[in-house]
């Protein structure tokens, strides 16, 4: 089965749902692990890569929870399949950037994705909608657990697991979450809530990860220390982190309605005309606008249009997702005009924001 | 205040990293930062330079004069890490013991893994200390001529080595 046979389609991959999922897209907890006996992939000459990527895909591809999976070989992947899975967030960009003596290992569920021979042996993620970082760590700890007996692990008793660089050195953990956080953003509190998250040793990151920008009011925030923690600690700090996080964009929303209205409903009216009538848009004026859409559902200014919509756009406008749905070659402008055509049609029958909005906000969750 | 790269000219470019409560600064002079891409704030992480500087010193000082220091497993040597900022294999980790030992301590919350251990080593390390126990045991059996005891040690010895799992679990 080829990628885009089994990948399952934009409006399916939108309809997952989770636990606090109008702030939280997703959370994400990823593993680095490397055999004994074997150079790092980044240092290993390429008949050594490929030795190892043989046994490690074997070990990966016999677990239980990879039954029925998609594995392919990275340079029998074409660079749109690639792009794809960035932007699903499988695999990282640095990863698709490979070829031969790397691969993929996609579960079923979609939920759990291995990297092979990334920047370490194995990268294995447990990808989740919605918070469940701790969730989201079991599922990776039972696959890992799984894999320990197949595999040596270069592990040591003072180090931890030993990984190509040492900042992951330890746990080889990342936890991390991805969080939409518009009303942060208007309300210019971003930067400050960004140097606090960072004070406390994690990371603040954009929609792709590290050196990106925060394109569509999207950060991940993630921890940086691996060593010298537990994996459930740096859950629980994360966790705590998140829901502190959460509070913040709720009340930010909720002053924002009070104080400046506005100002919020003529954001989310503008990005609603832009949307339903531009001719051409980018990727990135797509993905800024989508936010703004999503940010007027959650307050309930638009009444037809179900987060699961805006989300499934917010995939469809990204670039290769954009060009799957048609055969010829796209060029950026090409792009632009029908990536606008999606938009429109989307929102063809979706009706303009209610002026005046209804208050209080329709599913305000509890406690906020 | 002296560059902290070339050790020569004046420092002029300042920074300073707060992480986890820790202040990390670093002193440069204009072309020292300027080889070390600080002059450009998007392709530069303070993390890579400091895990560069820090280890390439204490790196440096660990090996003898002119000889440089490599890993004996994979070749890598510390311009390599240097360069990259990725070790070459598992033992690197080894080679490199003494120079990464301060790069962690500035990177990381411990220098100590806390967390999961592989099943197969954490059963690995009991039966370790088993069979030393058993060891030190019968080496004070045979001191005090005590061969009945010290036969019977020989053989759970004998036992744990070959079926470590069994008596562990039991």
């Amino acid at each position: 089965m080829n990628l885009l046979e089994f990948l399952s389609p934009a409006t399916q991959a939108a309809q997952r749902t989770g636990p606090n999922d109008r702030i939280v897209m997703s959370s994400r907890v990823r593993l680095a692990r490397n055999l004994v006996g074997f150079a790092f992939p980044g240092w290993a000459k390429k008949a050594e890569r490929l030795r190892a990527c043989e046994l490690l895909r074997g070990a990966v591809v016999r677990q239980p929870e990879m039954r029925d999976a998609f594995t392919e070989s990275l340079e029998a992947l074409s660079a749109l399949d690639k792009q794809v899975l960035v932007e699903r967030h499988l695999i990282s960009r640095e990863h698709a950037a490979k070829g031969a003596g790397s691969a993929i290992v996609l579960s079923r569920d979609e939920r759990l994705c291995v990297m092979i021979n990334e920047e370490d042996h194995l990268r294995m993620q447990a990808l989740l909608p919605g918070c469940q970082l701790k969730e989201a760590w079991q599922a990776i700890d039972q696959l890992d657990t799984g894999l320990e007996k197949d595999l040596e692990y270069a592990f040591s008793h003072t180090l931890g697991y030993l990984t190509a660089c040492p900042t992951n050195l330890g746990t080889g953990i990342r936890v991390s979450a991805m969080l939409h956080l518009p009303a942060l953003v208007l309300d210019e509190q971003v930067t400050q809530i960004i140097q606090a998250v960072n004070k406390l040793g994690l990371a603040v990151r954009g929609l792709y990860g590290e050196g990106t920008e925060a394109l569509g009011n999207v950060f991940q925030v993630s921890n940086q220390m691996t060593l010298g923690e537990s994996e459930t600690e740096i859950v629980e700090r994360l966790s705590k982190v998140v829901a502190q996080i959460i509070e913040h964009e709720e009340n930010a929303r909720a002053r924002l309605l009070e104080k400046r209205p506005k100002m919020v409903f003529n954001h989310i009216g503008r990005a609603y005309g832009i949307l339903a009538n531009a001719h051409s848009v980018s990727s990135k004026e797509a993905i800024n606008l989508l936010s703004l859409l999503r940010l007027g559902v959650d307050l309930g200014v638009l009444p037809d249009v179900r987060r699961s919509l805006v989300d499934e756009l917010f995939i469809l406008s990204q670039p290769a997702h954009l060009q799957l749905r048609h055969t010829e070659k796209l060029s950026a402008e090409d792009r632009d005009v029908l990536r606008a055509d999606m938009l429109r049609a989307a929102l063809r029958d979706v009706r303009r924001p209610l002026t005046p909005p209804p208050a209080p906000p329709l599913d305000k969750p509890p406690g906020a | 205040m002296l560059c902290m790269i070339c050790q020569k000219k004046e420092a002029r470019v300042h920074l300073t990293d707060v992480k986890g409560g820790k202040v990390k600064k670093v002193d440069l002079c204009e072309e020292c930062a300027k080889a070390k891409g600080v002059d450009d704030p998007t392709g530069f992480a303070l993390a890579d330079l400091l895990l560069g500087l820090g280890a390439g010193e204490e790196l440096a000082s660990a090996s003898p004069e002119g000889a440089e220091l490599a890993c004996p497993v994979c070749g890598l040597t510390q311009a390599d890490f240097k360069k990259a900022g990725r070790l070459g294999c598992p033992t690197c980790y080894e080679a490199f013991a003494e120079g990464l030992a301060n790069v962690l301590k500035t990177m990381h919350k411990g220098t100590r893994h806390i967390g999961k251990v592989p099943r197969g080593l954490k059963l690995g390390r009991e039966v370790q200390e088993r069979i030393q126990a058993l060891q030190r045991s019968l080496e004070e059996a045979i001191a005090v001529e005590n061969y009945e005891e010290a036969a019977r040690l020989r053989d759970a010895i004998k036992q744990l080595k070959e079926n470590p799992g069994a008596v562990v679990a039991g």
